[in-house]
């Protein structure tokens, strides 16, 4: 298999924003049963001073390989103090590229970060629509 | 930043022992001739070549004119399947089991491709081949059985002597893939009832690109590689006289029962240090068993560990040992590009979680007790780390 980068051996060996967020304000949970990673991605929110929502603190759980846990790590980093919706925008390929590049086989575990914290601010977006 | 290594992968190779490589220089740099030559340089690695031949075939009590080089364990098995395979026509049927090595696996894939009748036999929850069914499946057609004799990935020694039993009654041929086995379990070909055996050097502390295939006397096979004569016609190409005399010496080294009580005494330590652990499992045959009969007829190979542990994935574990300098392997996903856990651990019944969970340890002579005790400082404070970020813990 293709080795990774020493940038995604790095930050695999002190991954950021990992852990739980008591009462989040919302929860993102995905998991590919085939490959066998599973991530729960956690967010607080609050307002900048435009009065725009913004993501103020963000957690994520996860059980998976090197590629899963510095995606998840990277996600959390993307998006920490941003808007919703910037938060929102965040793709894949931003996740791959803030890691130098995943190798090829591990793509798959970028998508994963992405989607949980898109699934956590729809769980937040949700709720506050109740 | 120096760290030592401690080196827990010797399944997937092992460091050349020194002697063998003082051996094989010499076949480099002085007697560096083409076996297969007349003059005098021609005739020492010959001479060298034939030597090697008759002291690996001794370690299995075979003549020399059974014994085959090739470049390894792969290139063995293929040669011993496609080779009995395509010496008949493609009605005819082969059967193998579950836990097999992609040298073999693929092989038979490829033969059912090209129209070959093929079975795959199940295992045990301990990865013993099912010896019932195996008798059932040898049909009319059958021409050949080819088990895995010490599993890479789980360790387990199949009964070589019984099936070879029921084959022979049966009459077809039996290949055993004995690359993770050879010099770690005793082989008498003249005990068991077996006609094919892939052996390997670079498993054994010998050099990587050299292996043989045992072929007893009488069975037909096709070649796959044609040009010169070499290998009684069976394998063209100039042999890797050096390789082949580092092979030989590693033999030599490796038939050496303290190796294998230090092996055996590493690995249960290792194994009770591990489960004593939460939420872990033992993948492959039980040790309890070789407790009781000291290292004797044990049911695992004796450099093999393997372990699930629950709430992790196997990669990260590997990865965090790593970083400590501890090298292993595992069997979980995302390595493959099917992204699917092992097929060995899948047929001795894990559940992908308990497979993505996995890590294989194998030990060789080179390893010590100071770094086993060091593996089970290490290790589980690996484990809790990562249960740590888990989703799946509370």
């Amino acid at each position: 298999m293709e080795a990774y980068n020493k940038k995604v051996l790095a930050l695999f060996k002190h991954p950021k924003n990992m852990g739980k967020i008591e009462n989040p304000d919302g929860l993102g949970k995905v998991g590919n049963a085939i490959c066998g990673d599973i991530l729960w991605v956690y967010i607080k929110v609050g307002k900048n001073k435009k009065g725009q929502e913004i993501i103020k603190d963000i957690k994520v759980s996860t059980t998976g390989c090197i590629a899963a846990i510095t995606s998840s790590s990277m996600v959390t980093q993307l998006a920490k103090g941003k808007t919703l919706e910037q938060a929102e925008k965040i793709t894949k390929e931003d996740v791959n590229n803030a890691l130098g590049k995943l190798p090829e086989i591990k793509f798959h575990c970028s998508i994963l970060a992405q989607d949980a914290l898109k699934k956590a601010i729809q769980d937040y977006r949700s709720k506050k629509n109740k | 930043m120096l760290m030592k290594t401690i080196y827990l992968d010797n399944g997937a190779t092992t460091k050349v022992d020194p002697k063998v490589l003082e051996k094989m220089s010499v076949y480099y740099t002085e007697k560096y001739g083409n076996a297969s030559s007349l003059h005098h340089k021609g005739q020492e690695a010959k001479m060298g070549l034939e030597e090697a031949r008759e002291s690996i075939a001794k370690s299995i009590n075979a003549k020399p004119s059974e014994i085959i080089f090739t470049s390894g364990g792969s290139e063995s098995n293929n040669l011993a399947i496609k080779g009995v395979a395509f010496s008949k026509n493609n009605r005819v049927h082969l059967i193998t089991s579950e836990i097999e090595h992609h040298s073999v696996e693929r092989t038979f894939e490829e033969l059912k491709r090209q129209g070959y009748e093929t079975s795959f036999i199940k295992v045990d929850k301990e990865g013993f081949v099912d010896l019932v069914q195996l008798e059932n499946e040898i049909k009319e057609n059958t021409v050949l059985v080819s088990i895995i004799h010490g599993n890479n990935e789980i360790g387990t020694i199949q009964d070589i002597e019984t099936i070879g039993k029921i084959c022979k009654k049966k009459k077809v041929l039996f290949h055993i893939d004995a690359v993770q086995s050879f010099t770690k379990v005793p082989i008498d070909v003249k005990k068991i009832n077996v006609d094919l055996i892939s052996l390997n050097a670079h498993k054994i502390h010998g050099p990587k690109g050299v292996g043989a295939l045992y072929v007893r006397d009488g069975v037909k096979l096709k070649k796959l590689n044609d040009g010169g004569d070499q290998e009684y016609r069976l394998r063209a190409g100039t042999e890797n006289v050096p390789g082949i005399i580092g092979f030989a010496e590693a033999v030599k080294l490796a038939n050496n029962s303290s190796n294998i009580k230090h092996m055996t005494k590493l690995r249960n330590k290792l194994i009770d240090g591990l489960l004593a652990l939460e939420d872990v499992r033992l993948n492959g045959p039980s040790i309890d068993e070789s407790k009781k009969l000291f290292g004797k007829d044990d049911r695992r190979l004796c450099n093999n560990i393997n372990i699930s542990f629950k709430y992790v994935e196997g990669e990260s574990i590997g990865g965090y040992m790593d970083a400590k300098g501890i090298c292993s392997s595992t069997g979980s996903a995302c390595s493959s590009k099917s992204l699917k856990p092992s097929h060995v651990l899948t047929a001795i019944g894990l559940t992908p979680e308990e497979a993505h969970g996995s890590i294989r340890l194998s030990l060789g002579k080179f390893n010590t007790e100071e770094e086993i005790d060091l593996v089970l400082e290490v290790l589980p404070a690996i484990i809790k780390k990562l249960r740590k970020i888990s989703p799946l813990i509370k």
